[in-house]
């Protein structure tokens, strides 16, 4: 599997580690309730297809979310942490 | 009072030479981590290339002038070597000594790309990494800096504390390169 770094470029998967699910970055407001707490914090989805996960560049330090696919391992696109709309 | 003897990160380790290519120490000092704060790289870039000649570069670039050189070294952080921090960078990003904290060796010589493509995952032909090209990527499980200087020549920096183990590494690729071209 090959990963592309927003930064770096292409690069093997083994210069990358897994940080899980993409919507670590989508926190609730402070007074969301704890609904949507619990559904942050807790809950998880387990998806046959697309997927959107996080994932950390070792060597440069870049965090990027990647749209791919956990049927075929495709992965769609990559795209800076930094840059995705919260 | 005890007097210390300064010694670099690979002193007795190098030079290495082993069929065409050699193993060499670079030492790097002055060496300053600079880390531009939020929204502040436009004016970190001008001061750079006011004071030192070389601007804040961009990602897998090495940019060098009149022996000073900088180098990408991560999302928004670079190296700056042969020279100090202009003054006015202070408030405007994070400076860091870091003269003491690498490693870096030259490797060099007819089939040091051969070698170093044993251990390093990037394509390193000359055509897909021309000079001046700098990546954060792996020798063999060891988090790196891979800098190609000439056509024929790249720089290997790691953790100081990996010095040895580069040193390992790089002499074991070569030694299994020259048995190849035996
Ligand atoms: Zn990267």
């Amino acid at each position: 599997m090959r990963i592309t770094c927003p930064l770096c470029g292409t690069r093997d998967r083994r210069e990358f580690t897994w940080q899980g699910d993409a919507l670590a970055i989508h926190r609730p407001a402070r007074d969301a309730g704890p609904e949507a707490w619990d559904n942050y914090i807790h809950l998880r989805e387990n998806p046959a297809g697309k997927t959107r996960d996080l994932w950390y560049h070792d060597p440069c330090g870049t965090w990027a979310v990647a749209e791919r696919d956990t049927v075929t391992h495709a992965v769609h696109s990559t795209t800076l942490v930094t840059e995705v709309p919260r | 009072m005890v007097k210390l003897i300064a010694r670099t990160p690979l002193d007795g380790l190098t030079p290495v030479t082993i069929g065409t290519v050699t193993v060499t120490e670079v030492t790097l000092d002055p060496m300053t981590m600079i880390a531009p704060f939020k929204n502040q790289l436009a004016k970190v870039d001008a001061l750079l290339k006011a004071g030192d000649g070389v601007g804040f570069p961009a990602p897998n670039r090495m940019e060098s002038s009149d022996g000073v050189r900088i180098l990408w070294a991560g999302q928004g952080r670079a190296l700056l070597i042969g020279a100090d921090a202009p003054a006015g960078l202070r408030g405007l990003a994070a400076l860091t000594d870091q003269a003491d904290a690498s490693a870096c060796a030259q490797i060099s010589g007819a089939g040091a790309v051969d070698a170093l493509a044993r251990l390093v995952p990037v394509d390193l032909r000359l055509s897909h990494f021309p000079v001046g090209q700098t990546a954060r990527t792996f020798v063999n499980h060891m988090a790196a800096s891979v800098t190609r200087t000439a056509p024929d020549a790249f720089e290997v920096m790691v953790m100081r504390s990996m010095g040895q183990t580069l040193i390992h590494e790089l002499t074991e690729a070569m030694t299994n390169i020259a048995a190849r071209n035996a």
